[in-house]
């Protein structure tokens, strides 16, 4: 039992991980991209484990599999009878008239809908008390409105659909939805807030305003100190893939020794969408994005790329018929007009996936969904200490929202 | 920040700058949903609630839809009145299942089929014989768009739809 005992305080982040090899500063938490929770068979997930408890107790527990995911924000957790592994009892976050908020989620592919719950969350040695989270599969919210199925894709709602036990929102930005879901347009502040945020008193959950305070928080933001950012750091990846690659969370930027932006290019993100141009061959596509839980780097489509998509089952990535790699390279342009030149290759998906061991691949990518944006997932990670920094936060070197590496 | 100022940037980076908050008003038309023709437009008025301009062009009319919570939906009608193509992009999805009309079951069963053998994440594509869905984007900031093969218009450029 010891060396079992051993690898889960290390993974917490605890004292006495040293020996082992991962950073004990107490801003950081391990991280690992690995295959995912029994039986998901993930790939190129990037995972870590939290504590959450009810506020102000000891009634704590620990979730593994939380997806590092600098796409969105907030920390999201599958209930244990949706297959995920939250059981303990977090009060319910309610609005001014004791009417319970419940959230309907929007992520690339599809939506989550559960109540918002209050939790005091661990991450490593830092504690941030009193976050918003949403729950995911509560059987107390099992009724998702007909406003939020209508927003179409997949109804994330147990671990077959989730794919993981939590997912820990950590992009850059303090709440997940900001001030649009804060406000409403219309002068009589009630006809349309939207359908992410609802009022749910017994019987239905209607769309509602909620102010920023009260949306599901990013809980980096809500930690005490080091809350300006993160900083996402992994090593390359051998090409033909990994089993599994292990990394760190910093928390904070400029704000202790081990998180300094150094020499890192500062690219500014757009304010209201997170996003920022990438150029490939000639074209801008306004709409990019930097995401650590996209699992390849999604990018454009065959007629323009020369990649074909892979056969039966496949279709989400790309197979080049030729050995190897293909080598791109774009230029991901920050608002700020500073620009930076990446190179990327793109291996046969097929061909990689046939060592069913191995689920870290660095030259994974598909094509992307329309044709206006590149979606640089994980592979982009490989290799990089990737920092985000808060909308909003102070940082040294640079006007938050930002990007840099 | 005042939401209507917000709204108004999302709009400006949509290219619709010169347009601004007071937009052209050629016509107060709704949006119609996917294949239904010219008559539904008149269903759906109701349901947008967002002012309208209309892009008329050599193969197709475009109807551009901004919706009061900041989004924009573009709905692409053939000279024979048909909706062949819509798109989204914007802060909030819009009601997909409004956009996509009899097209959206054959939509979300197929999304809900999309249990991949080699489990992630990424964007959304269905592609089928004769419906295409993309969906993607994240939060602040979804887009997408649905077209139907059948009804696209003689002489059409796909990539005139985004």
């Amino acid at each position: 039992m010891r060396p079992a005992l051993v690898s889960l305080v290390c993974f917490l982040g605890a004292a006495g991980c040293s020996s082992h090899g991962v950073s004990t500063a107490p801003n950081t938490l391990a991280i690992t991209a690995n295959s995912g929770p029994p039986g998901v068979g993930y790939i190129n997930g990037l995972f870590t484990s939290v504590t959450v408890c009810a506020p102000g107790t000891s009634r704590c527990q620990r979730i593994d599999y939380a997806l590092v995911d600098t796409g969105s924000v907030g920390l999201r957790i599958l209930s244990a009878s949706a297959g995920g592994g939250l059981s303990i009892a977090l009060p319910l976050e309610t609005d001014p008239a004791g009417d319970a908020l419940a959230e309907c989620a929007g992520f690339i592919d599809g939506y989550t809908w559960g109540p918002l719950r209050v939790a005091d969350v661990t991450m490593g040695s830092e504690l941030a008390r009193s976050v918003p989270v949403q729950v995911i599969g509560d059987p107390a919210f099992a009724e998702v409105p007909a406003s939020c199925s209508a927003t179409g894709g997949v109804g994330q709602d147990s671990i077959e659909t989730v794919r993981t036990f939590a997912i820990l929102g950590v992009g850059p930005a303090p709440q997940d939805c900001g001030f649009a879901c804060a406000e409403s347009v219309t002068a009589d502040d009630t006809e349309n807030p939207g359908n992410v945020y609802y009022a749910c008193s017994p019987g239905a959950c209607v769309p509602a305003a909620v102010p920023l305070g009260a949306q599901v928080q990013n809980p980096v933001s809500l930690l005490p100190v080091d809350n300006n950012g993160v900083m996402v750091r992994l090593p390359s990846v051998a090409q033909g893939g990994e089993a599994s690659v292990g990394g760190s969370l910093v928390f904070g930027i400029g704000t202790q020794a081990n998180n300094a932006l150094g020499s890192a290019t500062v690219l500014a993100l757009d304010p209201d969408t997170l996003t920022l141009p990438t150029t490939f061959r000639g074209k801008s596509y306004a709409m990019s994005f930097i995401d650590s839980g996209s699992n390849a780097i999604y990018f454009l489509d065959s007629s323009a790329t020369s990649l074909p998509a892979c056969p039966g089952g496949l279709e989400d990535f790309d197979c080049p018929a030729t050995p190897g790699t293909v080598a791109f390279r774009a230029t991901i342009e920050g608002g700020n007009g500073v620009s930076s030149s990446v190179s990327f290759a793109v291996a046969n998906a097929e061909a990689l996936f046939t060592d069913e061991t191995n689920a870290c691949f660095a030259d994974l990518a598909g094509p992307g969904a329309g044709s206006d944006y590149f979606d640089w997932g994980l592979p982009f990670f490989y290799g990089r200490g990737v920092f985000y920094a808060i909308e909003g936060a102070s940082v040294e070197g640079g006007q938050t929202p930002f990007v840099a590496y | 920040m005042n939401r209507c100022t917000w709204a108004g940037r999302w709009l400006a980076r949509m290219g619709a700058c010169a347009l601004g908050a007071s937009l052209l008003l050629l016509a107060r038309t709704g949006g119609a949903s996917l294949g239904g023709d010219s008559a539904s437009v008149e269903v759906d008025r109701a349901w947008a609630k967002g002012e309208t301009r209309i892009l008329v062009t050599g193969t197709h009319t475009v109807h551009e839809i901004y919706l009061p919570e900041g989004t924009l939906v573009s709905e692409y009608v053939s000279p024979a009145g048909v909706v062949f193509g819509v798109t989204w992009r914007g802060p909030f999805r819009p009601d997909i299942r409004q956009l996509l009309g009899a097209y959206f079951e054959e939509f979300r069963e197929a999304a809900e089929a999309s249990k991949r053998s080699h489990a992630g994440r990424g964007p959304l594509v269905v592609n089928h014989p004769n419906l295409v869905v993309e969906m993607t984007g994240h939060p602040r900031a979804f887009f997408g768009r649905a077209y139907v093969r059948s009804l696209l218009p003689q002489g059409f450029a796909l990539d005139d739809i985004r």
